[in-house]
This record gives structure tokens, sequence and C-alpha cells, in this order.
């Protein structure tokens, strides 16, 4: 009796490891941050690509406007893929949106804007990439959309696609 | 093409004979057909040709490049040089998977032909498990990874084999590896035989004993090989990274290494029968497991592998098959003589093999649930962890310090009974002086880790312990070469752990950089156009404080099919260090990422791995 | 007199054995050598040339002469990306099975050996 006690609890075990197994076959194995976590965006003072004046990002919030920041660089061709989109949402006057020019070269990041067209604001420089690690990103392209306190209210990594532009579309309307 | 056609059929026709094979088996062993034994060798003689054939068609098809097949246009390219089309042959899932079967029909011929002492009932269930096994595999190649898909159109040249895999040592891992894998296989189907014919006895640990050691041989030899290959190819100068593609072949071996001991139990005392069972499901369950998360792609891992849930499904439900097989039959068959319990006086060399076996399952369970856990967390709780080297370190390196001392006492312990006032008491004066000589060690390079200490005094303990031993006894001299090589390993790994000095950094040509007592200066950058990539060849000049320059030349291979960029790290090894050099390019011009390494006693760690090898294949030799 | 110097060290040894990092780049590496890189996953940080890992690097040095602690750095980065970054795993409620499951393996194991050799 106690044997078979013994050989039952084995057997299911083993069913449960294999359901277990078999659910995680499916799972995506690559790791990406959660993308819907309220959080705040840390304040922070960057470059003015084109005039190299020091911007608070504090002074381009609205309270009318909803904003996006989009961190970009000239070098990463999934931005250059999501651009159209970028340059959508900069018609939608309830939208805001600033660039943040990831580890670029400053007249290669020109030529790109110059040759695709500037959505954006104000562009700001992020020479080290610690802003965007501060932000909580860790590759080109991401965007966030923020509210007036800085909360990130949604967050996209890696290239907009046309879903994501109606989403974005969809929270601005709300 | 034809040659695709004869590959394909030939497997086919090796999958039909594994069905007939094994109801032929079936009707034998239930006395329905008188056995014919010519008839069983022609029959595994057939499957085996047959998968040779559908093997050297598919190396045929790489080394004419023949794009009309799938895995040729998917791994192959016309630029490739020729070893590496050979290699490329088994550098991916299909044709790897092609190389598992033809391994499995080789050995379970030779299994059959080497076991003609053994009773007749015993070898033909062995022979029914492994086509069981060999049957698996035929199916999972077929359906899920057939080698000999067409394409059409016909593409006019591959995709080429991922650069980093283009490699000497990677070109004879996996088969190696896959020897080792299969030899389990072997011990597997002949536990499960040996239960159920109830043939469990010293007769059947001597016969067995052989096929441990063969993959004992080739799973360590394969290890090895991987490692070597990390070191130098992935660039970052490490050996051993704990990654779960790692982990995977290290699960076996632990089982294997206690199976090779508690066999010599089994063999001369008749003791631990189902123990000797268990491990033997075991290390080939862990063999098969290792493939389910490699080919699966469930696991986050440095070494890429195409991978494809169906795959992953179908070795998972065959590997739990299986394993539900053995755990049936060993409710069955289990008999009262396997379980009863002798008890075994407490200073013998029993007692230090159950302690071995106690050790190897712990460390076994380590790395077992720091690969696995990741995986059940995210399905039960969707939290995403990492487990890395801290864990295994923190785990691991405690218990290796009484480990590697019962390594140094248990095989001076004599069978059943040892006397108390034999034991040698020398023994004792020798760990208190070691004791001394690495404190005055320590002080010198500063280490003040305990642990490290503890574990230097207890590796030293078991290196004089065993070189006592192959000096004044020579009883046994292959477990002494083994153990003197196993405190080798582990002594040059901690000294190499805690002396290694690296610098890494920022430099431009003709720059020069002060590290420790040595300078490094950055001379120049050439680039070579080779058969199938671009070649950038940077020389270092090293200057130690007496003036002796060092020269190391570190490699950019710039690969256009596919456009892959890999760093060849330039190594100076020697007697008592290893100069390990790596460069790669910055985004902004003219300023090269460099680092530069040395690492003590690393050519250590390869002898120390070879002479465990060889004093497993001493053992081998002698095995009549 | 010797030996007693020895016993000494040896006591000092028990109390901080811990290797500590005198040097900041020291510091650097042992920290990035704990973190997983996002971009390559399945390399440390430290390891990784990719973009992220190097500003990660950067971000490290600015932290560390900002004069934050090892542990502060993990956990401010276990914040913007989760636990899963850092290599060494914590031990918390959903961890602890992870730690204790081979140190239990271990106890019974040896309560079958003492009952193999000594009782029955």
């Amino acid at each position: 009796m106690k044997k078979n006690f013994f050989y039952f609890i084995l057997i299911s075990l083993i069913i449960f490891v294999f359901v277990l197994l078999y659910t995680a076959v499916f799972k995506s194995k690559s790791y990406i941050p959660a993308t819907t976590i309220n959080k705040k965006i840390k304040e922070f003072s960057a470059k003015d690509l084109f005039t190299d004046n020091e911007i608070e990002i504090k002074d381009l919030i609205h309270d009318k406007k909803i904003t996006i920041i989009n961190i970009w660089s000239s070098w990463c061709a999934p931005c250059r893929n999501e651009h159209i989109y970028l340059m959508k949402l900069s018609q939608d006057s309830k939208i805001n949106l600033i660039g943040l020019n990831y580890k670029d070269d400053r007249s290669k990041a020109e030529v790109f804007i110059q040759e695709l067209g500037n959505p954006f604001f104000k562009i700001l420089e992020d020479p080290d990439g610690i802003i965007s690690i501060d932000m909580g990103a860790y590759g080109v392209p991401e965007t966030y959309i923020i509210d007036d306190k800085l909360n990130i209210i949604r967050k996209f990594i890696g290239e907009l696609t046309f879903s994501n532009y109606e989403e974005i579309i969809d929270i601005i309307n709300k | 093409m034809l040659i695709t056609q004869i590959g394909n059929y030939s497997l086919i026709l090796g999958l039909f004979l594994s069905i007939f094979f094994i109801f032929y088996l079936i009707l034998i062993l239930y006395g329905f057909i008188k056995i014919k034994l010519n008839n069983i060798y022609s029959i595994l003689f057939i499957q085996l040709f047959s998968v040779l054939i559908s093997f050297f068609s598919l190396i045929y098809s790489f080394v004419i490049s023949n794009f009309t097949n799938e895995t040729v246009y998917n791994n192959s390219h016309t630029t490739k040089p020729l070893f590496y089309k050979i290699s490329g042959t088994w550098g991916n899932h299909e044709g790897s998977l092609l190389l598992w079967l033809l391994v499995l029909t080789l050995f379970i011929f030779l299994f059959f032909i080497d076991s003609k002492k053994q009773p007749k009932i015993y070898r033909l269930y062995t022979l029914v498990f492994q086509q069981i096994i060999i049957l698996g595999f035929f199916l999972f190649v077929l359906f899920t990874s057939n080698p000999f898909s067409y394409i059409f159109p016909v593409p006019l040249e591959g995709l080429g084999l991922n650069p980093i895999l283009q490699d000497p040592a990677l070109a004879i891992h996996p088969p190696i590896l896959y020897l080792g894998y299969v030899g389990s296989s072997i011990i597997f189907s002949a536990s499960l035989s040996a239960l159920v014919s109830k043939h469990i006895n010293n007769f059947w640990a001597q016969h067995i004993k052989k096929w441990i050691f063969i993959s004992w041989i080739f799973l360590t030899l394969g290890i090895m090989l991987g490692s070597i290959w990390a070191y130098y190819e992935l660039g970052w100068g490490g050996f051993w990274f704990w990654d779960p593609v790692e982990n995977v072949s290290l699960m076996p071996w632990f089982c294997l290494t206690a199976l090779l001991h508690s066999i010599l139990v089994l063999e001369k005392r008749s003791e631990l029968k189902s123990w000797t069972i268990i491990l033997s499901i075991t290390t080939f369950s862990l063999s098969m497991s290792g493939t389910f998360l490699v080919r699966s792609g469930i696991l986050n891992s440095v070494h890429t592998f195409a991978n494809d849930p169906g795959r992953g499904v179908f070795i998972l439900t065959f590997l739990f098959i299986l394993i539900l097989i053995s755990i049936l039959i060993f409710f069955f068959f289990q008999t009262e003589e396997n379980v009863r319990e002798n008890k075994i006086y407490w200073l013998s060399r029993e007692t230090s093999i159950l302690v071995n076996n106690w050790f190897m399952i712990f460390f076994l369970a380590v790395v077992f649930i720091g690969t696995t856990y990741p995986i059940f967390l995210e399905v039960l709780t969707s939290e995403k962890i990492s487990v890395g080297p801290p864990f295994y370190n923190k785990l691991l390196i405690p218990f290796l310090i009484p480990f590697l001392i019962f390594m140094a006492i248990g095989p001076n312990l004599k069978w059943i009974k040892n006397d108390f006032k034999k034991v040698n008491f020398y023994k004792f004066f020798v760990f208190i002086f070691l004791c001394f000589i690495t404190f005055i060690f320590a002080e010198k390079f500063k280490i003040k880790n305990l642990f490290t200490i503890i574990l230097i005094i207890s590796s030293l303990y078991l290196l004089i312990s065993s070189i006592g031993d192959l000096i004044f006894k020579r009883k046994n001299i292959s477990q002494n070469i083994s153990h003197f090589g196993f405190s080798i390993l582990i002594l040059s790994i901690v000294l190499n752990g805690i002396l290694s000095k690296e610098f890494s950094g920022n430099m431009k040509i003709g720059e020069e950089v002060k590290f420790y007592n040595e300078i490094i200066k950055f001379k120049k950058v050439e680039t070579f156009n080779r058969e199938n990539y671009k070649s950038v060849i940077a020389t270092f000049e090293i200057e130690n404080n007496k003036k002796k320059l060092i020269l190391l030349k570190p490699e950019l291979r710039i690969y256009n099919q596919p456009n892959i960029i890999t760093s060849e790290a330039d190594i100076k090894s020697s007697f008592y260090e290893d100069k390990f050099l790596v460069f790669s390019v910055l985004k902004k011009n003219n300023i090269f990422n460099v680092r530069y390494q040395v690492k003590p006693f690393m050519i250590w760690i390869w002898v120390s791995t070879l002479l465990i090898i060889f004093g497993g294949f001493v053992r081998l030799i002698k095995i009549k | 007199m010797k030996l007693l110097k020895y016993i000494i060290f040896f006591i000092i040894c028990i109390i901080q054995s811990n290797l500590y990092a005198d040097n900041n780049s020291i510091l650097i590496d042992k920290i990035s050598k704990n973190l997983r890189c996002l971009i390559c996953q399945g390399q440390s940080v430290y390891d990784s040339q990719s973009e992220f890992a190097n500003s990660i690097k950067i971000l490290i040095n600015k932290k560390i002469q900002e004069g934050n602690s090892e542990e502060e750095i993990y956990s401010y980065l276990k914040n913007k990306y989760g636990q899963w970054i850092v290599y060494d795993t914590e031990i918390n409620k959903k961890t602890v099975y992870l730690w204790l499951f081979p140190v239990i393996l271990f106890v019974f194991g040896g309560i079958l050996i003492i009952r193999k050799v000594f009782i029955n």
C-alpha cells in the first residue's frame, strides 16, 4: 500500500513537471521588461540637438497636451521605419512629441532629420545613453507616453507599428 | 536531386526496420518464433547501414553544395572551406539529429556483439528498449526535422554557417558529446532490461561498466572541448559561464560519475542494485532533457540554436514516455532481492562511494534547479529571474571542500570493513602542514576569502594524497590519476579565479597603457582578404618590467555570408599563465575596445581534465 | 610566535571573509559581471559590447562617484528593469525553494546514508 502511494505521488509529480514544461515551450524566451508599469520619469536636463542649450524636461511638458518621448538614433534601422508614424503623430495638435537622440553623432543625426523630416517639437541629446537608462529604456527605438506629472502611461519597446500608432491615437482621444 | 532521395528513403527504411524489429523481438520473447541470432545481426546491420547511407548522402550534399536541399541551403555556402562544409553537416539541428541516429544504431550493434556472454533474454530486452529509443528518434527526424527536405526554386547560393561555429574544436565537439549521450542510452536500456530479466548482479555490472566508462570518457571530453571553444572563440576570456546550455551537459556528467562509482559496489559486493538502476535511468533522462532544453528554445542562452516549439513538444513527450515506462517497469519488476538493505560497515569503501554519490547528487541538484527554476517560476508566477554564477558559487564551493577531503580518504579504505586503527594518521599531519603553507601563500597574494583558502588546502590535500598513493601503493592507478587530475583542476580553477588580472578600455593606434608591471602597446592594424571573410589583424606588444616583449595579434573576422563579425582572441599560453588579448571596433572610428587578461594556470585546467579522462581510459582498457 | 600570527590571521579571515575591492574599476568590473545584458541576453554586461552594456558601465561609474553603494546600484537597476537583470538571485518568497531544495536534498541523502550504515 505504501509502495503504491509512493508511485502514485511520483507519477503525479512527473505529469505536473510535464505540464509546466509544455506550457513553457510556447512562451517567448527573450526577456522584455514590463511595459505597463505606472512609474515616474526622473526629471532630467539635456542639450538641445540644434541649439546646444541645456533644457529641463519639466519645461517641455504641456498640461493641455500629452507628451510623447521617442528615443531614436540615426544608426538604428527600425527608427527609420517607424519615422512615418512619428510624422503622422506630429500633425496631431494634442500631441507634444519630443525626441531623445540616443548615443549619436550630431552631424549624422541632423542629416537623418533633414532627409526624413522633423516630427519633433524639440530634440534632446543623450550622448552616453544614461538618460535613457534613467527612463528605463534599454535600446532604440523606444517610445514613452507620459502625462503632465511625468507618469509613464504607456511604453513601446522597439519599432512602432501601425497598431501601435492606432493605440496612441486612442489614448490621446480618451 | 537523386542523392537527397537516397538519403530520405534509407531513413524511412530504417524507421520501418525499427518497427518491424520491435514486433519481431516481442514475438521471440513470448516464444512465438524461435530465436535466430543471425537474423538479429542482419537486421541490426541493415539498420546501421541505412542510417550510414543517409548520413553520407547528407555529407555529400554539403560537400557539393547541393542547394536543392533545404538543410544545405540554410547552413552552407560555396565559398566555405571543405572542412567546414563537412562539419556543417552536424553543425545544424537536422544534421546533428541524424548523427544521433547514426551513433544510436552503431552503439546498439556494437553492444549486441559485445554482450555475447550475457543471457539471451537480457540481450533481447535491451534490444527492445533501445529500438524504442531509436524509433522515437527516427520519428523525430522524419516528422519534425527532416534533413532531406527540398527547396524550390533552387537558390543559387546558401545562407552560410554561423562563423562562430567555423572552428576545429567545435567541429568535433558535437560528435564527441553525442557519443557520451548515446552511450548513456545503452546503459539506460541495459538497466531496464536487467531489471526485467532479473539479471542485476556482479556479472552484469562487470559487463555494463565498460559502457559506463565509454560514455563517461566521451562526455567528459565533449564538455572539455566545448569549454575550450568558449574560452578562445566567445572572446571574453572565461571558460565556464554557468550558461544553461553548458549546465545541460554537466548534469548527465554528475549522474554518470556517480554511476561510475556505484557500479563498483555492485560489481564487488552485489549491493546498491536499485540505486544503480535509478542512476542509469536518470543519466539518460538528463541527456534527453538536455536535448529538449537546448532544442526547444526554452532557454535563454548565449549559444543560439534554431528552435521551434513543435520539436520541443515532441522531445518532451518522448522523454516523459520513456520516464513513465521506466517507472512502470520499476513498479512491476522490482524484486524483494533488489531492495533488500544490507547493513554496510561505516568505515569501508562502500560507505565512501555512497558519500561520493551523495555529493554528486547534490551538485546535480544545484545545477538542475538553477537551470530549470527560472522556467518553472515563469510559468507559475510569470515572474522572470536570472540564476547566474553567484548562485552556483555560493552553493557549490562550500560543499566542494568536504568532497575533496573525502576524495582523498575514500579510495584508501578497504571493502567490507576497514580497521579504524589502520587508517593512516600521517595524512592528518600532512593536512596541518598544508594549512600553514596555504596561509603563507594567502598572505603573500592577499587572498582574504576564507572559503578560497580552505578550498586550496583541501585540493592540495587531495593532490598530495593521490600522488602518494600513485607512487607508494599503485593499487588503483586509474583512480589515482583521475583523482589527482581533479585536484589539479579545482586548484587551477581557484587560482585562476583569484589571481587573474584584466585590463579593459579604449585605445587608439600607437597608444600605450601601463598595466601592473607591464606596458600594453597598440602598434598597428592591418586588413587582409581571406577565402570567405575579411580579416582585420591588430598588433599589440606587451612589455614586462624586464623589457621582454611579447607580440599578440588578435583578429576580427568580417564574414560576408552571413554578415557577422567574430573576434578571435590571441592567446599566448605558457606553463605558468595565459596572456589573452581581444579587441573590437567601436562606432567612433580609430578607437578600439581592448581587453587584455593575464590568466594564471589556464593551461592546467585543460591538462587536468585530460588527466581525469586518461584515468578513465586506463580503467577502460583494463576491463576484460 | 609565528604560529600565533597565523592563528590571528585565520581569525581575521573568518571575520572579513569577503573580498573587498579597493579600486574603482575593479568594483565596476565586479558589478557589471553580475548584471545581465538586455540586448545580448545570456551575456553579462561586462562581457557584452552592446551600446546598452557600454551605457550601463558608464552609469555604474557615475553612480559610484556619486557615492552609491553596490547594493544601491543593484536596487536602482532592479527598479528599472526588474529582478531579471541581476545574476545573483536574491532570496525572497519566490526564490526560497531555489536555495533550499538542494540543501534539503543533501540533508535527506545524509539521513539515507546514516540509515544504511548505522541503523537497519
